[in-house]
């Protein structure tokens, strides 16, 4: 297969075909300007209260009476209802958002009947919350990663199953002959979800699957999302985001091509790591570190490739707010991969397993990657879906210091406390209840950061509401933080 | 084919593969495990693990509190962690141990200590010292209740939240009540008053009483002398 096609913005294009182009965009903008808005708003409603559910969540480990009288905020509660409310509201919704707009452009595909899609992310959403309330009302099925009950997650594929198939209906229309690496990623994304969600929850219910192999289907089906599902998208918004705003084409296509093979060969094959250390036959967990070791290629080559992209072009995380919440993205993106890696070495795995550096490697690649891209995707596409560039750079500013500031010190709050946890313990004679007590300044300084984090989605959420009511600078120009010389575009 | 077939053909072959080595093949090789049996002389003497149904609802407490969250079920090798030193168990945990377990609640966090044998009378968190300050406590029944309740009185840097909608407070109507709590101070209910566990406390005490996965086991090195024996 030729390795990709065309770049996203083809420079030297002759006026009547400019117009040509324009005229079309404008067309599939306005065709996803509904469904897209749909998502992205109820995604950020989702973030606020993943931020709350974070939040609390993060002051009862150092504060263990916290809401402890309230049994459906009890710790053991608030939690998955967090992972759930992350993972399937915010980063599943803006996912979308971003999957179906960038399906279309680079399709060139207008979207018919957009109110299917709008259906989709309702019976989703629906789904979503009656698991996530019955998780906090302790219905739980007491499957780690897979907690909202059965006849709530039917709710959600089928909701799911709606927007993908639309999604792959404007990959089967697409007017653009030779796809673009974004749109391989994307249609990996589309596809591998509803599979593992489907075969994941059928596994639970079958009465011959139990024991050890449930926690390793959850396991399977957790990695998936996170590492496939979630990566995919990621990297897709990245892979368009960069070029488009740089202006300039993506720097090898070879490398993207290499990349997403490497990805799509091993990344599904690394679940068992989860697991490592655990009751399992030692050849999964072999498996799934040899998996995690040949991704490597991904790591270099599409970190290679973005870094190239950018090359001379850094000074744009300066004026640009895409661009700098996107690149924050891919350096994140890289560094999440290589932890990753080198956690999964059963040397390293016993000190760190079973600690919060498991939480920091989540957040690293959920938080501080995809949702910081996604952030980045969500700037770039909303002032074409509604009319008028964000009101201002100041509000993005604070955004961008919460996100990136408060995000990365809650990782490394996790990733430091999880090592020094996770060494403390390596001496069998340590006070298992010290060692915990010991941590708690991580968990205040996570919790300060909670803080940070709270007020910039916070800002975040309100100059949505802004766009949405069209409150805004006059269309045109995008809302830099820095004008940009010469360069402008 | 052309290139989006081939892009087809290769997301779908992937997933094929995953679901396979990670989901199929596991079942296939673990799916049909059966307790470990020891006859004597056409007889089965010893049989294990075994299918605890009685302590159903105090499993369904343990998920619904989301106890997993902070403790595992997971004893490692010395390999792998200091779990055995610490006095978490005696082996380490294998698959045959968990195939009565529809959900097995492996757990991926310690906030608090793994509590695969914490039924054992063997289970301690604490070094073995007698001199200790930290000398292990004995975790009866009693203490698991009162551990829940109100966990700071029995271990005073406990990170573990109470529990305490998990019982009541009732009047003392007669004689004091045999499950009353013994709280003291500050944890005390008012005179005239007393705590009792609600059936949930109860049932899930009970279920973390039973939870004892030191019985040897044949593919455990090192664990199972007196059966390999037989």
């Amino acid at each position: 297969m030729t390795a990709a096609a065309l770049a996203p913005t083809p420079k030297t294009v002759a006026l009547s075909s400019a117009q040509v182009q324009a005229t079309e965009r404008a067309a599939i903008d306005a065709s996803a300007s509904g469904p897209v808005l749909f998502f992205f708003g109820n995604a950020i409603l989702w973030l606020l209260l993943t931020t709350a559910l974070g939040f609390i969540s993060s002051i009862q480990l150092h504060s263990p009476g916290f809401l402890a009288d309230i049994p459906f905020l009890t710790y053991g509660r608030v939690l998955p209802a967090y992972n759930n409310a992350l993972g399937y509201g915010w980063a599943t919704l803006s996912g979308m958002g971003v999957a179906v707009w960038l399906l279309a452009r680079l399709c060139r595909v207008v979207i018919k009947l957009p109110g299917v899609l709008i259906t989709g992310a309702i019976f989703w959403q629906v789904g979503l919350t009656v698991g996530i309330i019955q998780i906090l009302a302790g219905k739980t099925t007491g499957v780690e990663g897979l907690e909202i009950p059965g006849s709530a997650a039917v709710l959600m594929l089928f909701g799911y199953l709606l927007i993908g198939l639309w999604g792959a209906l404007l990959f089967g229309y697409r007017r653009q002959g030779e796809a673009y690496i974004s749109v391989w990623y994307l249609v990996a994304a589309l596809f591998w979800f509803p599979w593992t969600f489907a075969v994941a929850h059928i596994a639970m219910a079958l009465p011959s699957v139990q024991g050890v192999v449930q926690s390793m289907v959850a396991a399977w089906a957790t990695q998936n999302f996170l590492n496939v599902f979630i990566t995919a998208i990621g990297l897709a918004a990245a892979y368009y985001l960069i070029p488009k705003v740089i202006n300039r084409p993506i720097h090898s296509y070879n490398l993207a091509s290499t990349g997403f093979w490497s990805f799509i060969l091993f990344a599904g094959l690394t679940g068992a790591v989860r697991l490592s250390g655990g009751p399992l036959p030692v050849w999964l967990v072999t498996l799934s570190i040899a998996a995690t070791i040949l991704l490597i290629v991904q790591i270099v080559t599409v970190s290679t490739n973005l870094l190239l992209t950018m090359r001379g072009e850094y000074h744009m995380v300066y004026h640009s707010p895409t661009i700098r919440f996107t690149f924050f993205g891919a350096i994140a993106f890289t560094l999440a991969s290589v932890v990753g890696l080198l956690s999964s070495l059963r040397s390293v795995d016993r000190v760190l397993h079973f600690t919060f550096f498991q939480s920091a490697q989540t957040h690293l690649l959920l938080y501080a990657f995809f949702s910081m891209v996604m952030f980045g995707a969500i700037y770039y596409i909303l002032p074409r879906l509604v009319g008028c560039e964000w009101l201002s750079s100041s509000m993005i500013s604070l955004h961008f210091w919460g996100s990136a500031y408060g995000g990365g010190m809650l990782i490394a709050m996790l990733a430091i406390g999880g090592i020094a946890y996770g060494s403390a313990l390596a001496d069998p004679e340590a006070i298992f209840s010290q060692v915990i007590q010991d941590g708690a300044v991580y968990y205040v300084a996570g919790s300060i950061a909670w803080g940070m984090i709270g007020v910039g989605h916070l800002v975040f959420a309100l100059h949505f509401l802004l766009m949405l009511l069209r409150i805004g600078q006059p269309g045109g120009e995008p809302t830099l933080f820095a004008p940009i010389g010469e360069e402008k575009h | 084919m052309n290139g989006s077939s081939y892009l087809l053909a290769g997301i779908i072959g992937s997933f094929a593969v995953s679901c396979y080595a990670l989901v199929i093949l596991p079942q296939r090789q673990l799916g049909g495990l059966q307790p470990q049996t020891v006859l004597d002389e056409g007889k089965i003497t010893d049989i294990y693990p075994i299918d605890n149904v009685s302590v159903e609802k105090g499993r369904a407490v343990y998920a619904s509190q989301g106890c997993f969250y902070c403790h595992s079920q997971q004893v490692r090798d010395e390999q792998n962690g200091t779990d055995l030193m610490r006095g978490w168990g005696v082996r380490r945990t294998v698959a045959r141990d968990y195939i009565f377990e529809k959900t097995p609640y492996l757990g991926s966090m310690r906030i608090g200590p793994d509590l695969a044998n914490v039924g054992s009378s063997k289970w301690r968190n604490e070094p073995e010292d007698e001199n200790s300050k930290y000398k292990p406590a004995k975790r009866d029944a009693a203490w698991q209740l009162l551990h829940l309740y109100a966990p700071r009185t029995v271990i005073k840097i406990s990170n573990m939240p109470p529990y305490r909608y998990l019982f009541e407070t009732r009047k003392i109507g007669g004689e004091r009540s045999a499950d009353a709590l013994p709280l003291t101070g500050r944890d005390a209910p008012k005179p005239g008053y007393e705590v009792v566990p609600k059936p949930e406390a109860k049932a899930l005490v009970a279920y973390l009483m039973s939870l004892d996965k030191s019985h040897p086991l044949k593919e455990v090195k090192g664990s199972a002398p007196e059966v390999a024996a037989k």
